[in-house]
């Protein structure tokens, strides 16, 4: 296995909590996820008017990617090869459930298209490629639990057959207001944590 | 780098049960689409098409399963017995698993539905496919809208050259339901016939039902006749909008031109290209202009939306599938639907099924997400 890569920095949302590298950037005690995610997205100063129309999960991934990508300084200008590979359980269950609701009784049916292009779990990472400009790999993976070994393996492949510069990894997850959880973090050449099993799972787990 | 191949295969369609017999189907021109009138799903009438459920049930039985499975489990556990049969390879931990869907079980949640809501995760539906071949190692459940089937294939070959596996079982699938349905007519992408894909006359997609499996290996030994090389590929986002293609084909440019890189070949040494072509006005446009970016335009094309409609997380692999056969049987499939063009740039649509000596294609998808996939492949024999 190539060890030349490293972790570069990691982000992660999670129990009202965003993180950076290991450090709290923002916290709050109170709230359910949809105050907290809007708090945390002005907290930020993210503006992205976008944000609002996003579905939870995306607004998720999305807030995670932008906390990690906009401390990265990336030349906008430029393009960045940076290859997007996420995972989680629930796939877009959560908006799933939404158009469910709109067709389930044919008194009330009302199928929408601003909520059903969100019926597909791979909508957030159309999201961050379209801030970011990232023309790049992109691939959402399903699995029961958080799967570093997998991440570890996707992520060298496409390092190593020069697909990609850098790899976005992680795991973002939304399974109702009470159950979500997103971590991201940046595999590159530079940095000083190993891209190995061994540590994606210690900073999944801080 | 090991080359790697994509071997053993099979399909279940509304146009028969077994690779070879869906294939003398396209040969003869025969669509699988039908016309359905059923307020329950659709309050209008739509086109699509549906593998019988009594042949399903008895194929399915064949197997003999125990316990309660879903259709699109049914579908996907009798497409893959088929070509894990046919591979004749010991399931240990050196062998990989990987499904391919947009929505899985996604009926489960409806209210009428008696299997229980929880069965709708897609962990689940890997999990009941695993457990019934007992497989090692964890399904890998690629869910990255209508690239997942071609997409999947990537991912296998990435697997094997990383050495995590020396053989991936491919099985992908997506059942017809309401939820789609429902969700691709209050886009307006559906249409109320037969899908014309790059027609002018073209109205929109068909959703069609499919189960496509195969074994992708890097064992050169024991290959199926049709079986391909992979040659280069690629899976690149438009950053352009969620549910629009890009103006100027943007993610599907830099598909091909990843894949083509990678197997450092020229266009000119395609002989076919398998598009995506669902028969949306944007989508046909869109690979129109990917296409003669790559200098692909005098290349020979069908789209096979018109002999399944679109099948979703299914459609990538069922068109490399009827790919491979058409390079083993030498042969162009014409693309049904089309007469008269309707994108701005030329492209070479094939129109009659036509007798070629062919080596290489190169198969395409598009989908939700501003993703893209490129395939190329070779013929082994």
């Amino acid at each position: 296995m190539n060890t030349n890569y490293h972790i570069k920095s990691y982000c992660s949302i999670k129990n009202n909590q965003v993180s950076l590298n290991g450090s709290v950037v923002y916290k709050d005690e109170e709230e359910s996820f949809s105050p907290f995610i809007k708090a945390a997205y002005k907290d930020q100063n993210t503006k992205y008017p976008k944000f609002f129309k996003m579905d939870k999960l995306s607004k998720l991934a999305f807030l995670a990617a932008d906390v990690l990508l906009k401390n990265e300084n990336l030349n906008l200008e430029e393009e960045n090869n940076i290859a997007i590979v996420f995972s989680n359980k629930a796939s877009s269950l959560d908006t799933d459930r939404k158009h469910q609701e709109s067709i389930q009784n044919k008194e009330s049916y009302f199928p929408s298209p601003a909520v059903f292009v969100y019926t597909l779990p791979n909508i957030c990472i159309g999201e961050i490629s379209i801030k970011y400009k990232l023309y790049s790999e992109n691939s959402f993976f399903i699995f029961e639990n958080f799967n570093a070994t997998h991440l570890l393996t996707y992520s060298n492949s496409l390092l190593s057959s020069n697909k990609a510069d850098q790899v976005l990894c992680g795991w973002v997850e939304f399974d109702g207001e009470d159950n979500y959880e997103a971590f991201l973090y940046l595999v590159s050449t530079e940095g000083t944590i190993t891209n190995s099993k061994q540590d994606i799972i210690k900073l999944y787990n801080t | 780098m090991s080359k790697v191949y994509v071997s053993h295969n099979n399909i279940i369609s509304s146009l028969g049960f077994t690779s070879e017999a869906v294939v003398e189907k396209i040969s003869n021109e025969v669509s699988g689409l039908q016309r359905i009138d059923d307020k329950s799903i659709l309050p209008e009438p739509f086109y699509t098409s549906l593998i019988s459920t009594e042949d399903l049930q008895e194929n399915f039985n064949k197997r003999n399963p125990k316990g309660a499975y879903t259709r699109l489990e049914q579908m996907m556990i009798t497409s893959l017995s088929s070509v894990i049969d046919a591979s004749n390879i010991e399931i240990n931990d050196r062998v990989g698993l990987i499904i391919s869907t947009t929505k899985g079980n996604i009926d489960a949640l409806d209210a009428n539905n008696p299997f229980h809501k929880d069965r709708a995760y897609l962990s689940e539906l890997g999990n009941q496919v695993k457990d019934f071949f007992h497989f090692k190692n964890d399904a890998i459940v690629v869910s990255n809208a209508c690239v997942s089937g071609i997409l999947a294939v990537a991912i296998a070959k990435r697997y094997i050259q990383q050495g995590t596996y020396d053989h991936v079982f491919i099985t992908s699938g997506d059942v017809i339901t309401e939820f789609i349905l429902s969700g691709f007519n209050s886009f307006q992408a559906l249409s109320s016939e037969p899908c014309k894909p790059y027609d002018a006359n073209r109205t929109g997609i068909n959703i069609g039902e499919v189960a496509a499996s195969v074994l992708v290996t890097k064992d050169a030994d024991a290959l199926a006749k049709e079986a391909v090389t992979i040659l280069g590929e690629g899976s690149c986002n438009d950053a352009n909008h969620i549910s629009g293609p890009s103006r100027t084909g943007e993610g599907l440019y830099r598909s091909m031109q990843s894949a083509f890189t990678q197997a450092n070949i020229s266009a000119a040494e395609v002989d076919f290209i398998s598009a995506h072509g669902t028969a949306t006005m944007f989508n046909d446009e869109m690979e129109a202009i990917a296409f003669n970016r790559m200098d692909l335009s005098t290349v020979p094309l069908n789209s096979l939306k018109g002999y399944f409609g679109h099948s979703l997380g299914a459609s990538g692999l069922v068109e490399t599938i009827v790919g491979m056969h058409a390079l083993k049987n030498n042969t162009l499939y014409k693309s049904l639907g089309f007469e008269t063009s309707g994108v701005t740039k030329p492209i070479n649509v094939i129109t009659e099924t036509t007798k070629k000596n062919i080596n290489r294609f190169l198969k395409t998808a598009s989908g939700f997400g501003g993703c893209n996939t490129a395939i190329l492949f070779q013929k082994t024999n």
